[in-house]
């Protein structure tokens, strides 16, 4: 047993049960005479609803109910809850349970049925007759965003949610006086997290005892109970969610509240019978948030010596037809491209776009791709056109770690706070890269690969990430008398191995083994408060309540064990599941006997034990965010007969303060930089100019395979934060987040004597052919 | 969830106004009676017959560990074994299985403990959100089944027809080069 768990690389707790076939995701909960649900959804991405016939439907042998918008309850009828508001949003428009009137996007539900089995109730499906009128669409960013396109939502004038500018310094007279400005524009296209389980919600109610229970493959159960009792007119304390195992999330798990999560729940009490619902994979393409158009028009101020006087961007995002989590990933991209970079002068513009498309909300890294890809295309730039050393033109830019706290001049992050990085050690963590990668001698090796035929070329990117951020997450830990450690946090987990890292830090505190302690997650019933996981926050949020409430539990065990050894609390010592006197180690009782005796049958509690048994419930709130930050670096291999590219290495240099459990980040890190692969080179939802999305099976919306994704070399540099008592940082999003600036980077690398410039993302093999084409007919640019 | 291959959702129903043209109910759904082996145990059932293996071994049998994630034969989630060779279970009928053996991720380790395939992905942290992981068990096993000694070709490609969303592959990768030495058959 290691003296400290805190830092370990050991196995996970869940694993035995995960690999066994033992997990309980939604789709496996299975209550007795459970309904199955599917829905109607719409063929058009704009279209007003004439008239549904469901008659045919209703009489099929096998269906329970046929349910349209005119059938739902009044409080239940009209547009779902506005997560985030923002002052510069506007128009906060939100999805409906079920359209009744307009459908303003292709998959957007229209009628439940509810069935037998989810085969009757498929064939229902085809039954049910609904007429259209079909309208015209906005489909395409750019020109859904013009006045006079076709308009998403009749009640406003032009299709524009939010405008909003945020700003440090003076551009404006920065870029007057500057001696170089460069322009360009760039584009990311939508993509879809498509986790491996797709969205599903098991809903019980139990008229006796007013109960519902919901198993909801949310991010933020909590979240989704307030709204159920809100929506739904039932006391919080009647509502239970539970988010069971949760095969993969990264972002789109979290609505708060999805049209199905309101309508399969309200259809249980309905029909007083459990309904279960579970998203295939072509409804995952269509009715689960997507993310990342934006369209940037950037530019760089630079004097002579490659530094930055200023930058500004205006750009577009693409909301899909509602907005209903608000404006955090434009805010994001806002925020996050300023990077590792002292920026004196800083403009950030951008209007918010309805279109006839399935919403957009946070995807893992969620804007922050988009931010650092527009910064460290722009860095390329600036080293190509001043003939600067593209390394050296970084570390002429760094903020420096005696520059902590540094303030961004201004800047809001998503929180609503005041971005001010709190700490880091950029140039560090930019020197641990180029040594792993060997940036040193890269142009000989480069001019070697060439001699063989070979076009190679080294990319990198840098970024600063924003995690942990508020407002709060909370933790219960109760020893029983078996000596078994009890963890309570309400923050889902989707395969973080919050099962594992919150019981390392727990063990430490009591002296336990890790083994010893049992955590329970995402489940309104075992634990009541909470945000959700999102934004890196879960090891830092909720992680750091759990060390707090351990600490807590570790001083009631020294006082009742003091009283039970006869010994002074400070003498005594936590270790092996013991309490024991410093020194003799004889002295001592388990600790489950320590739990027994805070509990005792007859006597008296005395006052300082503030209440019965080994337990306590802290909250940990941040008053900002913990800023990660980290570099990659790999070397790509471009095939430009094909247009497939291959990694020969890649690197990762990742500082998130000191690390829970080393095998745990690296996961998150490696996961991270496949799903970032696939957005930069595989992974592209199309749409046509009807506003049919083309992409909706894996067959044409391609994941990496293991054949795509590199080994990825992790290494570390530990900065704490100053913000939490475990001085820790997110590390969620940190693999996917400069992965598109990084393969852009390496492709103008390798393909530097035909000009490339890579300025969109998602690539592919034809995609990229297609630019070494333009590239060789275009004019050299000046 | 249907098991017809020529079903259509309406998401990619042929955009047409009015609405689509109504499909003749199918015939009364006919069920045949299939024996069959599950994990070593013989089992009879009747079963409809547009039933895919996967819903059937997953509600009629409670064997919730093959699990689903595209149904239409990509991911490689619902993998089990058939007369000792992986198949896509969301692909075939219940009833084509008629005779065979079947195996599933809950036959690995019947008791306590772990099969050494199972224990090398937690040794080298070859899952995450464990829901890709049944299917990259059971075609681990039957690839380190047939070949005691495999390449790094075989493995690849083994593995290539899996999509796993959250670990980027290295660890699984790993787990099955080291079930290679670690399992002795
Ligand atoms: S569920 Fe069978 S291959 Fe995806
Ligand atoms: S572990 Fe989550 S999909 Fe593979």
């Amino acid at each position: 047993m290691p003296t400290r768990w805190f830092g370990e690389r050991i196995p996970r707790n869940e694993d035995p049960r995960l690999l066994t076939g033992r997990g309980m995701y939604v789709d496996d909960v299975r209550r007795p005479g459970t309904l199955h649900a599917a829905f109607y959804r719409s063929p058009h991405a704009h279209a007003r609803i004439l008239r549904i016939a469901t008659d045919q439907a209703k009489a099929l042998p096998g269906v329970v109910a046929v349910v349209t918008a005119q059938d739902l309850p009044e409080r239940i009828r009209g547009p779902l809850p506005k997560l985030i508001p923002h002052p510069a949003l506007v128009h906060h428009k939100t999805q409906v349970a079920l359209a009744g009137e307009v459908v303003r996007h292709v998959g957007e539900p229209i009628a439940l049925v509810v069935a037998e089995s989810r085969y009757i109730a498929e064939d229902a499906l085809e039954l049910i007759d609904v007429e259209f009128e079909v309208l015209p669409a906005a489909v395409d960013l750019e020109a859904a965003a013009k006045p006079g396109a076709p308009r998403v939502h009749a009640d406003m004038a032009d299709n524009i949610a939010a405008h909003h500018i945020q700003r440090a310094g003076n551009v404006e007279e920065a870029f007057a006086k500057a001696p170089h400005v460069f322009r360009e524009r760039f584009t990311m296209d939508r993509g879809s997290s498509s986790p491996i389980e797709t969205r599903g919600v098991v809903a019980e109610w139990d008229p006796r005892s007013h109960q519902l229970t919901v198993w909801d493959s949310t991010q933020a159960p909590i979240r989704i109970r307030n709204y159920l009792s809100d929506l739904l007119g039932l006391p919080q304390a009647n509502v239970r969610v539970i988010a069971p195992d949760i095969g993969g999330g990264f972002g789109p798990k979290i609505m708060m509240c999805y049209p199905e999560e309101i309508s399969i729940p309200w259809a249980a009490m309905m029909l007083e019978r459990p309904v279960k619902w579970i998203e295939d994979r072509r409804e995952h393409f269509v009715a689960t948030n997507h993310e990342r158009l934006q369209i940037h028009d950037a530019e760089i101020a630079v004097d002579t010596d490659g530094r930055i006087l200023g930058v500004r961007t205006t750009y577009l995002h693409d909301c899909g037809a509602y907005c209903a989590y608000g404006l955090t990933v434009p805010i994001v991209s806002g925020t996050t491209l300023p990077g590792p970079y002292k920026i004196p002068n800083y403009h950030a513009e951008y209007r918010a776009v309805f279109a006839n498309k399935t919403q957009t909300s946070p995807y893992r890294g969620a804007g922050r791709p988009h931010g650092v890809f527009v910064m460290e295309r722009l860095m390329d730039r600036v080293a190509r056109e001043l003939g600067i050393d593209r390394a050296e033109v970084r570390r002429r830019n760094f903020i420096q770690p005696h520059e902590f706290p540094y303030d961004l001049g201004g800047l809001i992050y998503q929180d609503g706070v005041r971005l001010v990085y709190d700490s880091g050690n950029y140039p560090e963590v930019f020197r641990k890269t180029m040594d792993h990668i060997g940036y040193a001698d890269w142009a000989a090796q480069k001019a070697r690969y060439r001699r063989e035929g070979r076009r190679v070329g080294l990319g990198f990117a840098f970024y600063v990430e924003g995690t942990g951020i508020g407002p709060y997450e909370g933790c219960r830990i109760t020893v029983e008398p078996s000596g078994k450690v009890y963890v309570a946090t309400s923050v889902g987990t989707q395969g973080q191995g919050h099962y594992t890292s919150f019981a390392q830090i727990v063990a430490d505190a009591l002296g336990t083994d890790v083994r010893d302690v049992i955590v329970t997650t995402g489940d309104s019933g075992a634990f009541g408060w909470g945000t959700g996981t999102f934004a890196s926050r879960a090891a830092v949020v909720a992680g750091n309540a759990v060390a707090l409430a351990a600490g807590a539990v570790r001083q009631k065990t020294l006082q009742v064990a003091a009283t039970l050894l006869e010994a002074r609390g400070d003498d005594l010592e936590l270790a092996e599941g013991k309490v024991f006197v410093r020194g003799v180690p004889g002295r001592a009782v388990m600790l489950g006997q320590v739990a027994a005796a805070a509990n005792p049958l007859r006597g008296v509690i005395p006052q300082e034990w503030e209440g019965p048994g080994l337990e306590a419930t802290r909250y940990f709130a941040p008053p900002s965010g913990a800023f990660a930050a980290g570099c990659h670096a790999a070397l790509v291999e471009v095939d430009t007969e094909t247009g497939l590219i291959r990694f020969l290495r890649y690197v990762v240099v990742h500082d998130c303060g000191p690390v829970i459990n080393p095998m745990i980040l690296e996961g998150q890190v490696r996961g991270g930089v496949a799903q970032g692969i696939g957005n930069a080179f595989y992974e592209k939802l199309v749409y046509d100019e009807q506003g049919q999305l083309l992409t909706q099976t894996f067959m044409d919306y391609l994941l990496p395979t293991v054949a795509e994704v590199p080994p990825v070399e992790v290494d570390h540099v530990e900065t704490p934060s100053p913000l939490n008592p475990l001085g820790i940082k997110g590390a969620g999003e940190a693999g996917v987040i400069p992965v598109p600036a990084l393969v852009a980077s390496a492709l103008d690398d390798a393909l530097s004597e035909e000009g490339v410039r890579i300025t969109e993302m998602p690539l592919s093999p034809s995609r990229l052919r297609e630019i070494l084409r333009e590239a060789q007919t275009a004019p050299t640019p000046a | 969830m249907n098991g017809d291959p020529a079903h259509t959702t309406p998401a990619q129903a042929p955009a047409r106004v009015p609405a689509r043209r109504k499909r003749r109910l199918r015939e009364p759904q006919s069920a045949l009676t299939i024996r069959f082996t599950v994990n070593g145990e013989t089992v009879e059932r009747t079963v409809e017959v547009r039933k895919t293996l996967a819903d059937f071994l997953r509600e009629d049998l409670g064997l919730t560990g093959t699990h689903l994630g595209c149904e239409h034969g990509v991911c490689g989630a619902c993998t089990g074994l058939l007369n000792g060779e992986p198949v896509r279970s969301c692909l075939l009928f219940a009833v084509q299985a008629a005779g065979a053996g079947i195996e599933t991720v809950e036959s690995l380790a019947p008791g306590e403990g772990l099969h050494p395939v199972q224990a090398a992905f937690r040794e080298h942290h070859g899952l995450q959100c464990g829901f890709c992981t049944p299917g990259f068990l059971m075609s681990a096993v039957a690839l380190l089944r047939d070949h005691t000694v495999p390449t790094d070709e075989q493995i690849l490609e083994t593995l290539g027809g899996h999509l796993c969303r959250c670990t980027g592959y290295q660890g699984i990768v790993e787990a099955v080069r080291a079930a290679a030495r670690t399992w002795q058959r």
